[in-house]
């Protein structure tokens, strides 16, 4: 007899969970819980397991080891049709004989409503996603960003409290995309439904998520909020994954107080902070927008360089700059307020902050 | 079209049809001798439906074919279900030869072995062996068309289905089946004809008072060949044509 649940229980409780496909293990003992009403995004690249983890929940596939439950009821033995959780397919997966309201109202069906109510709540949704009037067209007469509006709707027709959504914007062009983005966040806030969403795209992850789950090969490496990931990836997968991160290899210096640790690098001793063993290989990262670069007079301690190229791109100056070791560091600037800029070929110094400079094992 | 190509599309077409033709022009003969013209007339047609052995082994043809039709369309269609839907399972590759091969069989082969297995379990020769005969031949043809249409739908229909709450009955009696509807239909019209056309298997497996409209034609013919089986044959395969056209833009629709 499981003891009652605090009101904090998580909505979705994933434990240790193991999917393996013959030799390949696609999920690798992820354990995850999730509070009711976050969006959380599973991060990766393709091949990383996050759409057979969203599977799994969803029950089209059967773990070989751990447990799901959803508000603390064990679903791993249920099939996909018993479990009240939902999901907005990839393709959308619209039933092409069926109207766009029959599609809307599929779910409906033995959730015991009349059929005035049922009515009621096909014509809500059509309206929540902005349908009206399309209610008897087929979807192949539908534009891409209506058919996933369909799709939207059709997955929150049953009121779960938890929505799995695999790529939701990914067959839709880069405007509609971002304009999809909001408002797949709106509905989300006034419904309050838990979403899970799988993509490979960091932006879109970063414009949705509350938590961000970041996937390696079946494993869930690190999650918490877009910006702790960004400013604190714990590894190097993570800290690429995110974005543009220059990697310094290095050897850690004794461990200090104040939590700064001194790494030995070809460019020189670099301040930064993170753990690790005193001698251990190691890398530094430092995301391009937080090195500082100076003119040639820069003040002592910085390291020195030479513009290789920069880019200007509007609101900032992309560059690279080429060490005096040989490494090429990207930099990546708001433009000087004044002054000129430094032109391709001259001497600049470069300064690495502290609270920039992360130490990753190597 | 090169002009090399024309004609050679024409003399294959000619060769294809010519005598389907030239069988159909005499069946509107008013000569009662097969290759002299005698001037145009429908007079046997009317002969053909006063000829009632005739028209009693087309019944018999239409309900067997009607019938292994349908054997055939389930079946064949269970078939492809079970190739498509259960991944490799064991004995997978054999199944899909196993259920082929009838395809390519000879029919004499097909029909002598029937023919001992209805006599060595006992079974009455009539009607009812013809259906399981031509049901046997027909499910592989059948299993072929369906499982072409499986192979092109989106599994992720299904899953949605099962997704919104709906049992597997209801995901394949609502989702699967009207999608692959016009596939099962191609499939069945394929088995009907196929049925229509059989002469030697039937001729194995049929016992008396079982006569199909081939069979009984196939006799008449060895008494000599009269203007009325022109006209059988005319209808006959204006039937068959029919139904394949049918079954063509069935199976033409919506990349079925």
């Amino acid at each position: 007899m499981p003891a009652p649940l605090p009101p904090t229980a998580p909505l979705l409780g994933i434990e240790r969970i193991t999917k393996r496909f013959g030799p390949q293990t696609a999920v690798d003992g992820v354990s995850l819980d999730l509070a009711p009403g976050e969006v959380f995004c599973l991060l990766g690249p393709s091949g990383c397991g996050k759409s057979t983890l969203l599977r799994l929940i969803a029950g089209f596939e059967t773990p070989d080891a751990g447990a799901i439950r959803l508000d603390g009821a064990d679903l791993t033995a249920l099939p996909p049709h018993r479990r009240p959780v939902n999901m907005m397919f990839q393709s959308y997966a619209l039933f092409p004989h069926m109207s766009v309201a029959a599609n809307v109202g599929y779910g409906l069906k033995g959730l015991g409503l009349s059929r005035k109510q049922a009515a009621e709540r096909v014509a809500g949704l059509i309206k929540l996603v902005r349908l009206e009037g399309f209610e008897s067209r087929r979807p192949e007469t539908l534009s891409g960003g209506q058919r996933q509006r369909v799709a939207l709707a059709r997955a929150l027709a049953r009121e779960p409290k938890l929505l799995l959504l695999d790529e939701p914007l990914g067959a839709l062009d880069r405007t509609l995309r971002e304009e999809t983005q909001g408002e797949l966040r709106a509905i989300q806030r006034r419904l309050g439904t838990g979403f899970v969403v799988v993509t490979h795209d960091t932006q879109e992850a970063m414009a949705l998520a509350d938590r961000i789950g970041v996937m390696e090969r079946g494993r869930l490496v690190q999650v918490g909020p877009a910006r702790d990931l960004y400013e604190r990836p714990a590894s190097r997968f993570v800290a690429g994954l995110l974005g543009d991160v220059n990697l310094i290899e290095g050897r850690l210096g004794p461990d200090e107080p104040g939590g700064l640790r001194t790494v030995e690098t070809a460019l020189g001793p670099i301040r930064a902070s993170g753990e690790g063993a005193a001698g251990a290989a190691v890398v530094v990262a430092v995301r391009p927008e937080r090195l500082v670069v100076g003119g040639a007079d820069g003040l002592p301690g910085t390291l020195q360089g030479t513009l290789v190229e920069a880019t200007f791109l509007g609101d900032r100056i992309r560059s690279r700059i080429r060490m005096a070791d040989g490494t090429v560091l990207r930099a990546s600037a708001a433009l000087p307020a004044t002054g000129p800029m430094p032109g391709v070929g001259e001497a600049v110094t470069v300064a690495i902050p502290a609270d920039a400079a992360r130490v990753l094992s190597a | 079209m090169t002009p090399f190509a024309r004609t050679a599309l024409g003399l294959a077409l000619a060769f294809l049809y010519a005598p389907i033709l030239v069988l159909i022009v005499y069946s509107f003969n008013d000569s009662k001798l097969v290759t002299v013209w005698g001037g145009f007339s429908t007079r046997w047609y009317a002969i053909l439906f006063a000829d009632g052995p005739l028209i009693a082994a087309a019944l018999v043809s239409l309900k067997v074919a009607l019938l292994s039709a349908g054997i055939a369309g389930v079946l064949g269609t269970l078939a492809a279900l079970a190739l498509d839907r259960h991944g490799r399972f064991r004995g997978r590759g054999a199944y899909t030869g196993l259920l082929y091969a009838p395809m390519v069989m000879p029919e004499v082969i097909t029909g002598l072995s029937l023919l001992l297995l209805f006599v060595g379990i006992g079974l009455d020769r009539g009607i009812g062996t013809i259906v399981i005969a031509h049901a046997t031949f027909a499910t592989g043809f059948v299993a072929v068309v369906v499982g072409a249409r499986l192979k092109g739908l989106d599994r992720s229909l299904e899953e949605a289905a099962a997704d919104l709450g709906a049992s597997p009955a209801r995901v394949f009696f609502g989702i699967t089946l009207p999608l692959i509807a016009p596939s099962v239909a191609a499939g069945f019209l394929l088995a009907f004809t196929l049925s229509l056309d059989d002469l030697v298997i039937a001729s194995f497996v049929s016992g008396p008072g079982a006569t199909t409209l081939p069979m009984r034609l196939y006799s008449q013919v060895r008494l000599g060949v009269n203007p009325e089986i022109n006209a059988a044959s005319t209808l006959m395969i204006a039937t068959v044509g029919l139904v394949v056209l049918a079954a063509s833009w069935l199976t033409a629709r919506r990349g079925a």
